[in-house]
């Protein structure tokens, strides 16, 4: 089968996003969206701390310490950008002025729960930072992860297991394996890489999975 | 004359008192008031409630506190980073308490806090660990969760520039919970890279104004911007 990487789950994602959306591109494998977005096509970057029209990251030697993205790696400002604080940044994503988050995930379930802050694990430090809030922060929730771990497991679930982030937010996963819905009607396939079989998706999740969306 | 501006640090949080709430600026090590906080720690006080959105990176700033085992307690967002292991040794030894809160809702909290506001019903975190026990409502089909307003003592931020009234300007992602922290403390101290006369900033541009900020300190501008 012709596993996505991450740049194609990337670009793959990217495809997704239309011009003058609002979007805020969470910590990790969600950052890597912003390397595929159109140059040509105005798209509006929020980072949770405080910038909307971020751009990409500066050149060697002209980072600033004190323009960072919520992941504190230094970013530029693209002209027509801005800077403001965290309650305004946090009223962006409650008030549901953003169009698109895309976060990671531990786990997703059918009806679109997400897990992605805490495993839960005994000792553990628990460190939330702006998932809740992002869980539920824009017109559109999509996750991108891999979708089986590295011992097979199927991180599309029919309930998640470790604590939730959020209930019933997330419409779409896109994976290494394919993209899919979910939400009150449950899971569905939007699509599936070449030589991963309908089949396959559902025996490797444990999932009926429609197929409906597919067919046609 | 109303001069709100602070000849140094260490005058500037003279009186903080063992015991303290403290609410401190800073996302990452951006905006964090480093000088101000090396001012607490020469002061000498302990028994701290710290109110941070990080538990401290590296060796400055919150990190240096924890450090010195000034904190009893920290009520912040994202306490477990790479380069937090001052928080996490004392966490593990036991020997500091954390409230942890999501980002946005610390931040809404903050604000009920400088607006006077009671309480305020949120929907982030419903049905999670984060809102056990905790009081909910389902408002016009969206269900919330009621969070109380977090109030301090004092809150230590970084400005770029002030006047002696007591306006601010911030800088780029700087800014973060400077503002809201400055309204929910009783007293306000922002070190800033300049003073500036009355008048010298813009009125449409002022960030915070001065009436909730209470002291101003002048840290080496060319230090505080390399910083």
């Amino acid at each position: 089968m012709e596993r996505l990487d991450r740049k194609a789950m990337a670009a793959r994602v990217a495809r997704d996003i239309p011009e003058g959306a609002y979007v805020n591109l969470g910590i990790g494998l969600p950052t890597m969206v912003a390397n595929y977005l159109p140059a040509d096509k105005d798209i509006f970057l929020q980072s949770e701390n405080g910038v909307l029209g971020m751009g990409p990251a500066p050149a060697p030697g002209l980072e600033d310490p004190e323009l960072i993205n919520a992941g504190k790696q230094p970013v530029t400002l693209l002209d027509g950008g801005c800077f403001f604080h965290h309650a305004d940044s946090f009223a962006m994503m409650r008030g549901g002025h953003l169009d698109i988050c895309v976060l990671g995930a531990f786990q997703v379930s059918a009806t679109g729960d997400i897990a992605n802050w805490h495993t839960g694990a005994p000792g553990a430090i628990p460190a939330v930072g702006g998932a809740m809030d992002l869980a539920i922060g824009a017109k559109q929730i999509l996750v991108m992860m891999e979708l089986l771990t590295k011992t097979g497991e199927s991180k599309l679930v029919e309930r998640c297991t470790y604590p939730l982030t959020g209930i019933g937010c997330i419409s779409r996963v896109y994976t290494d394996l394919g993209t899919f819905s979910v939400g009150p009607q449950g899971a569905g396939i939007v699509d599936l890489v070449p030589g991963f079989s309908i089949e396959d998706a559902r025996r490797s999740t444990g999932l009926k999975l429609d197929a409906a969306a597919l067919a046609a | 004359m109303i001069d709100k501006s602070v000849a140094s640090a260490t005058a500037a949080v003279a009186d903080i008192q063992n015991g303290a709430s403290i609410m401190i600026g800073g996302f990452g090590t951006a905006g964090m008031p480093d000088e101000l906080i090396e001012a607490l720690i020469a002061r000498g006080v302990r028994d701290l409630t710290i109110i941070s959105n990080n538990a401290g990176n590296g060796e400055t700033g919150v990190a240096a506190l924890m450090k010195e085992k000034r904190v009893r307690k920290i009520i912040c967002s994202f306490p477990r980073q790479a380069d937090s292991h001052h928080f996490d040794a004392l966490y593990h030894a036991g020997e500091i308490e954390l409230e942890l809160v999501p980002q946005g809702n610390l931040a809404a909290r903050i604000q009920a806090a400088g607006a006077g506001l009671g309480a305020i019903f949120t929907p982030t975190g419903f049905g999670t660990l984060l809102a056990e026990g905790k009081e909910t409502r389902n408002i016009a089909g969206r269900d919330y969760v009621l969070e109380y307003p977090i109030h301090a003592d004092v809150a230590l931020i970084k400005a770029l520039q002030g006047d002696r009234w007591g306006n601010l300007v911030y800088r780029k992602t700087a800014r973060n919970f400077g503002p809201i922290m400055a309204m929910a403390a009783k007293t306000a101290i922002a070190q800033v890279a300049e003073i500036v006369p009355l008048g010298g900033l813009d009125p449409e541009a002022v960030v915070t104004p001065g009436i909730f900020v209470q002291r101003v300190v002048p840290i080496n501008a060319a230090a505080a911007l390399a910083a």
